[in-house]
């Protein structure tokens, strides 16, 4: 593997004087699916938002696209072409399913708004049905879809998506696999996914990594994750 | 029917200056939760600097009052707006992610400071602006009692609705706009969108005092005196307005400061004016006891 695009080495993160992650050391390359599992509390949404500034690491650097971004504040690296669809989701409940999409869209400046905006709704045919809709008052699901919609009407390098399937249908969840493998496949999209059914996210990812209590305990590719032992028991019980 | 007319033009006018300063109040509370009592001495403030604006050109002999009052408005707002900017940057911004009280006991002493700072730099006597723009309109004289507009009146009114216009659609329309909202309804998210948290904080500060400046002007022609302490008494019923109204909306702003103006010029007019105060704080009571969140606001619901 040549440079990664994201490059995190040793990162500390606290919540007060509690240690959320332990020294974290994640590559994810220019091209691929990169999925992180982990039990609940485990610490991946942590490192999600740790890649964006908030918190800071307490230690280690964040390398993206050759430029340390560890003591970086936040909107700015949202300007960097990382875009992220947060745990929770986070639409903005009182804006449209439209103006949702404009606040993704800011970063670039609306430069290829139209454009993007009509791609978004080929992809996600029902945020068409939505667009006059206030976002607080979609379903899970839709909500899902415009955050992932929101992230990429950025035009992002790397799309960090946390949970995109959380709360969903098997229908609904599968459909997002699909759209995600697709972007990756068609236009090179490298994402970062954080997942809990870490079978499917597995299956997807050219590579994953299994955190448990904030360190990374096992990497490799994806399938082969998926054969291992104790990743089975790790995920199936909810590791330790 | 005349005298109501009247009172109504009265009520409506005052209404308007109340009006543009709880906007003020409510963008700030909308946008950090926060109620920023030293909004009512920026207003004052606001009001100072149009006076020595307006006395400069005076003495520079620009006596066209349209010009003048363009410069006045513009020059006010820009300086006012410098206020409110620096307000946030030193009194607030400090303490973002203290505890929920801290700002609120910091922006106590900035009203403080503004109102003593004007008195000593000011003299704490009234001062008079010379009454520069005269004349008005008059109707229905049949049964003996006439209905006076004053050009200032139509001036008030016709620059609020204006204002109010172009700051609605600066908040529905514009990506400025959009980003206040959004830091409004999670800053967090916005942040990870590229949105500047804290420049759309300061702008929101900004807009608010350049709109309270305008109101300090409106006052200015309207009463044509003013001092360091007027900022204290309109800064509360403003405030009023906007919870009456609904703490966070915007049109709840408007229709609020309407209400409180109307409330008390028609107490004054068919009641006793010593009470006119009482007379508005009391409908405040009332419509928070059935609307707590005011008129327009919206209820405080759980996040999910």
């Amino acid at each position: 593997m040549t440079e990664p695009l994201l490059s995190i080495r040793g990162v500390t993160a606290y919540y007060g004087a509690i240690a959320a992650l332990k020294g974290v050391d994640v590559d994810v390359g220019e091209g691929e699916i990169v999925t992180l599992i982990g039990a609940n509390g485990a610490g991946k949404s942590t490192l999600m938002m740790t890649i964006f500034g908030a918190p800071q690491a307490r230690d280690g650097s964040i390398v993206y696209d050759g430029q340390d971004i560890t003591r970086t504040p936040t909107h700015k690296i949202a300007q960097l072409k990382i875009a992220q669809s947060p745990e929770g989701r986070r639409i903005f409940p009182r804006m449209s399913v439209i103006e949702n999409l404009k606040m993704g869209a800011a970063v670039t400046g609306y430069a290829h708004y139209e454009a993007d905006l009509q791609r978004m709704f080929d992809i996600f045919p029902r945020l068409k049905e939505r667009a006059n809709q206030r976002g607080g008052t979609l379903s899970g699901g839709e909500q899902q879809m415009l955050a992932i919609a929101r992230a990429l009407m950025s035009r992002p390098r790397l799309l960090m998506l946390d949970e995109p399937s959380l709360g969903l249908a098997p229908l609904i969840a599968k459909q997002i696999f699909a759209v995600i493998a697709e972007l990756n496949r068609t236009e090179g999209l490298t994402v970062f996914l954080v997942e809990q059914n870490a079978y499917h996210a597995l299956k997807l990812a050219h590579r994953g990594y299994v955190m448990v209590n904030g360190q990374i305990t096992l990497s490799g590719a994806g399938r082969e994750l998926l054969e291992r032992e104790e990743v089975r028991a790790a995920y199936l019980e909810g590791g330790r | 029917m005349e005298y109501f007319l009247q009172q109504l033009i009265n009520g409506v006018t005052l209404g308007s200056i109340y009006g543009l300063i709880a906007i003020g109040y409510t963008m700030v509370y909308g946008i950090i939760g926060m109620i920023n009592f030293a909004h009512g001495d920026v207003f004052m403030v606001g009001s100072f600097m149009a006076l020595i604006v307006f006395l400069a050109l005076l003495a520079l002999g620009v006596t066209f009052m349209p010009l003048a009052l363009l410069i006045v408005l513009i020059l006010a707002m820009a300086l006012t707006s410098l206020y409110g900017w620096t307000v946030e940057r030193i009194a607030y911004r400090p303490l973002r992610g203290s505890f929920r009280l801290a700002p609120l006991i910091s922006a106590i002493g900035m009203s403080i400071f503004l109102q003593n700072m004007v008195q000593v730099a000011q003299g704490a006597r009234v001062k008079p602006l010379p009454p520069v723009i005269t004349g008005g309109y008059q109707f229905g004289a049949a049964d003996g009692f006439v209905v006076n507009v004053s050009n200032v009146q139509v001036i008030i009114v016709v620059t609020t609705i204006a204002l109010m216009v172009a700051f609605s659609l600066i908040v529905s329309k514009t990506p400025l706009g959009r980003a206040q909202r959004a830091c409004e309804q999670d800053r967090k998210m916005a942040a990870l969108l590229g949105v500047d948290v804290d420049r759309t904080i300061s702008l929101t500060f900004v807009m608010g005092a350049a709109l309270a400046s305008v109101a300090g002007l409106m006052y200015l022609l309207y009463y044509g005196v003013i001092d360091f302490y007027i900022g204290f008494v309109a800064g509360v019923k403003a405030f009023t307005a906007a919870v009456l109204g609904g703490i966070g909306s915007l049109p709840g702003a408007m229709l609020g400061g309407l209400l409180i103006g109307l409330i008390e010029t028609f107490w004054s007019a068919y009641f006793t004016v010593e009470y006119k105060d009482v007379a508005a704080f009391s409908i405040l009571a009332i419509v928070l006891i059935f609307l707590p969140s005011g008129l327009l606001g919206r209820p405080e619901v759980e996040k999910v």
